[in-house]
């Protein structure tokens, strides 16, 4: 394993003042990590070590002045560390240390001598241009504001200094696709374009859509485009359904607060590990510890046929998605009890992504045992649900809120979620339904087993 | 014997058909005719007529000092039109193709464009650059490329790209008035086309874009050697319901942004028509000016249909494919107008 | 205007004063003046530059003064000029005025180019002088197109046209030699080997390094001289030109010279020996003329010193009147892309 060196910054440099350690010995690093600054005449400059392995240690003190190949620090190669993933295996809480490549938001005015931001070494310097650094994290204002939206911040693009993603962006990414002519017309006209129907490719709004939603009021007589039928279609479909439900299921409704401190407080630490397009969200969280608890009250998963309860051959959830035109789809994610976080974090996003663009695959939409349906990027606090017929549950969870909340005898804000069940009293009991409450709370206090 | 001179004039008199050639033809004789500062130079334009026929019979009419073959050094003579422009001459230099061009780039772009504004204005270069530009001839990679949007690129040049008989005609004379340096672009499909020119067609201005066909549904904005493709495409658009509004850029620097946007305002669609290849290109810059100046009256990306980008191949099955076709262009009408962008 | 006043200036010399010198004695003074006032200004701009008052790429003509005072010599007020981006010597031995140089290289609106050229692109149609051009060759169609011009309207002027052995190598050289030679153009090519194509030195960059060889294949009558020899010079470019202006087509000039200093203010100069400069520094056009002309009689020290103060004075006002020059302004960044009428040739 190659010695970490005081690198060449430019032709005419021979010599360089190490300046900082941005690594301790043991710390992890990555090719392409800054793990130092390196003064040059021309200014601070971050270096990135070119490979990976775990730093073992440290030759030069900051503030020696060394010539250009003097060994800075020695490195091991990765196998021969610790080889448990490093958030479990370390004996230091991950988060009072973060990472440098991933999680160092450090507001530029800290270092007034450097000439140009972080992550945007000067091409001219005569070394290879380092790898496209990860984007900044976003803020934990945006990440609230995608959590509450459902938005998939992997999915968005950051407009904000490096790549960050800021506010402007999540309002953007919830807009409705829409020609630059229809959006005047909808601004001229007063149309909101979240109710109009888009007929261009993917759904685009046009500016005849515009024209016709602002006629449509004044005349409702007029034959509505096929569009508009289709979704009447969908209303009346769901009413249908729904109505089927609430004539034919005796529910029953209970709910919990629960504490997501430890979920919350585990999916940051283990999203600053992950590149962002694998980042998870609470929900994927909530939907595994939902899929783990159906398991284990297995009354609650299953249909209701010929009067009498059919238990599932797994649990497969149907999860309840809005779509942006109005009315909701119920795509079937399979097995979900099988599925690690990550890959049922994939399936989500791709579901999602399929359902909200009409291009769902039949087999998807049916074959659900037991629904979940997540409001909380409604800004809900509690949803209470109409099962789907023939399932015999349906678990609903609102937003998470930061609320107080005593632990240990002490009060502190902690974050919280409400979840509920909607149960059909002929398949089971009160006593049942408490059961898989209480699972779906247990479950996310260890988030690390999900 | 006939002349071209005889032959020419009495297609003039008698309102016979005449093609783009001859209408260049007539343009060159006019200019030489009435300005003795103006000569013809250029690779074979004297005795053997010029390449593509245009100079046929003016070596006879004008004599060896005013038409002068060249020997096939491109940067010498296109810089000896510069330098006896800089003498207050007003040379007109013919170039084979815009591929053999290239030879005198430098002339080109480091004098002719650049000696007006590097001498403080001292200096300017009243030369006309004539070249045979494009493909459909069969010619393969080396005579058949589009490279006038290279040109248009520059600052210090007009490009020109005259479509029509009365542009053939009429750009010239306008050309040699200017005080720059002007090229002008002649899309060698065009020379055989025919048609009658309005009598007493002369010297038409050389800085606005002329919409060749109204209509309200989508913009075909292209020029030269793709306009009577374009036409076509819009006949045939109108038949299926479509109203495609054809513009003739004319000019490619400037570009005449007034005419482009006045129609895509009215349309709210464009689709630009260019023989030449997509990236980094003449139609890229015309869909960036349309994003820039009337983006709020979009109501479709804009859309492109051009040379694909390939050199052109010989074959004729292939060459066709790499060129835009009517067929192309209706569907990309279609495509924007339907929203199926 | 001002190839007048210097001319002037040399009337009213030291040695005027004590009697009538005689016309060949007044040439002889007139290029010894015109040598030393190219090395002075270029000496100054060397200060200049390393206070960086003058920037970008500067390439220095000393020690190939002989070149430009005796070829400048040759030509009448309607002769053209086309050079290259060494051209401070050729545009001061042509008459365009140092404060107008200097202030071009200062960047100012006052300059000859109106601080859009620099250094390597001075510009002066008062003295028909088309330009220091920056690409190797590049202005050797313009000189061919300029003597064309003349052709055609049976005017009998020269063109003069400078480049350097390197662009001997490009094909530009040849077309325009060629095209000259077939059309019988009133072409003064004049060809300054100083032996190097930047760091390139000639027999690396040449097969025939006898470039006046080379050019005779044209059928242009093409010779050799020594150019750090002032009278050769002016002698050869007065025989050429009078050739040229009569009727004789183009003529190829090889004037064998050298530069003292590096190719630009940029260059290490690593690719030649010291002692081969040291060399070529014994033959110092300046000092050949004036050693000669004080064992004739013709200079006393008192003349040089004299010579040394006016030319002193004269670039010490040109460096004031450019520091002290306005700068165009920047809404005027565009003009000059396009003619204004007023300025249509």
């Amino acid at each position: 394993m190659p010695d970490f060196t005081m690198p060449s910054l430019g032709a005419d440099m021979e010599r360089g003042t190490l300046t900082r350690w941005l690594v301790e010995p043991g710390d992890r690093v990555h090719k392409g990590d800054i793990v130092a600054v390196v003064e040059t005449d021309k200014a601070d400059i971050e270096v990135e070590c070119f490979d990976d392995g775990v730093i073992d240690t440290l030759l030069v003190q900051p503030g020696a002045n060394v010539p250009v190949g003097t060994p800075l620090a020695r490195l091991t190669s990765p196998a021969a560390a610790p080889s448990a993933p490093p958030s479990t295996a370390k004996p230091k809480p991950p988060a009072a240390k973060p990472k440098p490549p991933a999680a160092k938001p450090k507001p530029p005015a800290a270092e007034p001598k450097r000439p140009v931001p972080a992550g945007h070494p000067e091409p001219e310097r005569g070394k290879p241009a380092p790898a496209p650094r990860r984007p900044e994290p976003a803020t934990p204002l945006v990440q609230r504001l995608a959590e509450e939206r459902g938005i998939d911040l992997t999915s968005v693009n950051g407009t904000g200094h490096g790549g960050r993603i800021v506010r402007a962006d999540i309002e953007r990414a919830t807009r409705p696709k829409a020609s630059p002519l229809a959006r005047r017309l909808a601004t001229e006209l007063g149309v909101d374009l979240h109710h109009v129907y888009g007929s261009g490719a993917r759904g685009v709004i046009r500016a005849d859509d515009v024209r016709a939603a602002a006629r449509a009021p004044r005349r409702p007589a007029e034959p509505r485009p096929a569009a508009d039928e289709k979704q009447a279609a969908m209303r009346r479909a769901i009413g249908r359904l729904m109505a089927r439900s609430k004539r034919e299921i005796p529910h029953y409704y209970l709910g919990t607060t629960i504490d997501m401190g430890e979920a919350t407080g585990w999916l940051r630490r283990r999203n600053r590990e992950l590149p962002v397009a694998r980042r998870l969200l609470p929900a994927a969280m909530l939907l595994k510890a939902s899929a783990l608890a159906a398991r284990e009250v297995p009354e609650l998963n299953g249909h209701w046929l010929d009067e009498k309860f059919v238990p599932g051959d797994g649990v497969h959830l149907g999860i309840v998605t809005a779509l942006r035109g109005g009315g909701l789809v119920t795509p079937t994610l399979r097995r979900a009890d099988e599925l690690s976080l990550d890959d049922l974090m994939s399936a989500l996003k791709d579901l999602l992504v399929r359902a909200r663009s009409g291009r769902l695959r039949g087999s998807e939409l049916d074959g659900a045992t037991i629904t979940v349906t997540n409001l909380g990027d409604q800004g809900v606090e509690s949803v209470t649900g109409v099962i789907f017929p023939p399932q015999v549950a349906l678990l609903g969870f609102g937003r998470i809120v930061q609320r107080p909340w005593a632990v240990n005898g002490l009060l502190g804000v902690r974050p919280v979620v409400t979840a509920t069940l909607a149960a059909d009293h002929r398949a089971t009991d009160g006593y049942t339904g408490a059961r898989i409450l209480e699972a779906v709370d247990r479950l996310l206090q260890h988030p690390e087993e999900l | 014997m006939t002349t071209t001179k005889t032959r020419d004039a009495d297609k003039a008199a008698g309102n016979e058909p005449i093609t783009y050639r001859e209408a260049m033809r007539a343009a060159l004789r006019d200019a030489l005719t009435r300005d003795d500062r103006v000569f013809l130079m250029g690779e074979d334009v004297g005795r053997y007529g010029g390449c593509f026929a245009v100079s046929l019979g003016l070596l006879e009419e004008f004599g060896p000092e005013r038409i002068r073959d060249t020997p096939l050094s491109e940067s010498a003579f296109v810089g000896a039109g510069i330098g006896a422009a800089l003498a207050g001459m007003r040379p007109i230099v013919e170039i084979m193709t815009v591929n053999f061009s290239l030879l005198a780039l430098d002339q080109i772009l480091n004098n002719a464009a650049t000696l007006s504004h590097m001498s403080g204005g001292q200096v300017g270069v009243p030369l006309v650059i004539r070249m045979t530009t494009g493909a459909g001839r069969q010619l393969a990679a080396q005579h058949s490329h589009s490279l006038e949007g290279w040109y248009a690129h520059i600052p210090g040049l007009r490009i020109l790209a005259p479509a029509t008989l009365e542009d053939a005609r009429g750009m010239l004379w306008t050309a040699l008035e200017n005080p720059d340096p002007v090229l002008i672009a002649e899309h060698g499909s065009l020379y055989g086309m025919a048609g009658e020119l309005p009598p007493g067609a002369g010297a038409v201005d050389i800085d606005r874009a002329a919409v060749r066909r109204t209509g309200s549904d989508v913009s075909l904005i292209t020029y030269g050697g793709t306009l009577p493709k374009t036409l076509d495409a819009a006949e045939r658009l109108a038949s299926e319901g479509v109203q495609a509004e054809v513009i003739d850029l004319r000019s490619l620097r400037p570009l005449d942004d007034a005419t482009i946007m006045s129609s895509v305002r009215r349309t709210h669609r464009a689709v630009i028509v260019d023989e030449a290849w997509r990236s980094g290109s003449l139609s890229a810059e015309i869909s960036a000016r349309i994003t820039e100046q009337a983006f709020y009256d979009l109501d479709a990306p804009v859309g492109r249909v051009c040379g694909a980008e390939v050199p052109i191949p010989y074959a004729r099955h292939l060459e066709e494919a790499a060129l835009p076709q009517p067929d192309d262009i209706v569907a990309a009408a279609h495509r924007a107008v339907s929203g199926d962008a | 205007m001002t190839r007048k006043k210097t001319a002037e200036k040399r009337n009213t010399g030291p040695a005027a004063a004590a009697g009538a010198p005689d016309a060949a004695v007044e040439e002889r003074r007139g290029l010894l003046h015109e040598m030393l006032r190219i090395r002075r200004f270029e000496e100054r701009c060397v200060e200049l530059y390393s206070a960086a008052e003058i920037r970008g790429f500067m390439h220095l003509y000393i020690g190939e003064e002989a070149v430009a005072a005796g070829t400048m010599a040759a030509l009448g007020p309607d002769d053209a000029v086309v050079t290259t981006y060494r051209e401070h010597g050729h545009a001061l031995a042509r008459g365009v005025s140092a404060e107008a140089i200097m202030a071009e290289m200062f960047g100012r609106s006052t300059g000859c180019s109106r601080g859009r050229g620099g250094s390597m692109h001075l510009f002066d149609t008062a003295t028909r002088f088309y330009g220091g051009n920056a690409i190797v060759a590049g202005g050797l169609p313009l000189a061919v197109g300029l003597a064309l011009a003349d052709r055609m309207r049976g005017a009998d002027r020269v063109t003069a046209c400078f480049f350097g052995d390197g662009a001997v190598a490009e094909g530009e050289f040849h077309e325009c030699m060629n095209l000259a030679a077939l059309w019988h153009l009133p072409v003064l090519f004049v060809c300054e080997n100083n032996r190097y194509a930047m760091g390139t030195a000639l027999a690396r960059e040449h097969a025939e390094t006898d470039l006046a060889l080379r050019a005779s294949s044209y059928g242009t009558v093409s010779w050799a001289v020594d150019g750090m020899d002032v009278l050769a010079v002016s002698t050869a470019a007065r025989r050429a030109a009078e050739a040229v202006r009569w009727g004789g087509g183009p003529h190829f000039l090889e004037m064998r010279t050298y530069r003292y200093r590096a190719h630009s203010m940029y260059d290490p100069d690593l690719y030649r020996d010291k002692s081969e400069i040291e060399e070529w520094r014994r033959h110092d056009p300046i000092d050949a003329l004036t050693t000669r002309m004080r064992d004739t009689g013709e200079l006393g020290d008192d003349d040089v010193a004299a010579m040394e103060k006016e030319i002193a004075a004269e670039i010490d006002a040109a460096v004031e009147a450019a520091k002290a020059a306005p700068l165009e302004p920047v809404e005027d960044l565009a003009r000059f892309v396009y003619s204004e009428e007023a300025v249509r040739p």
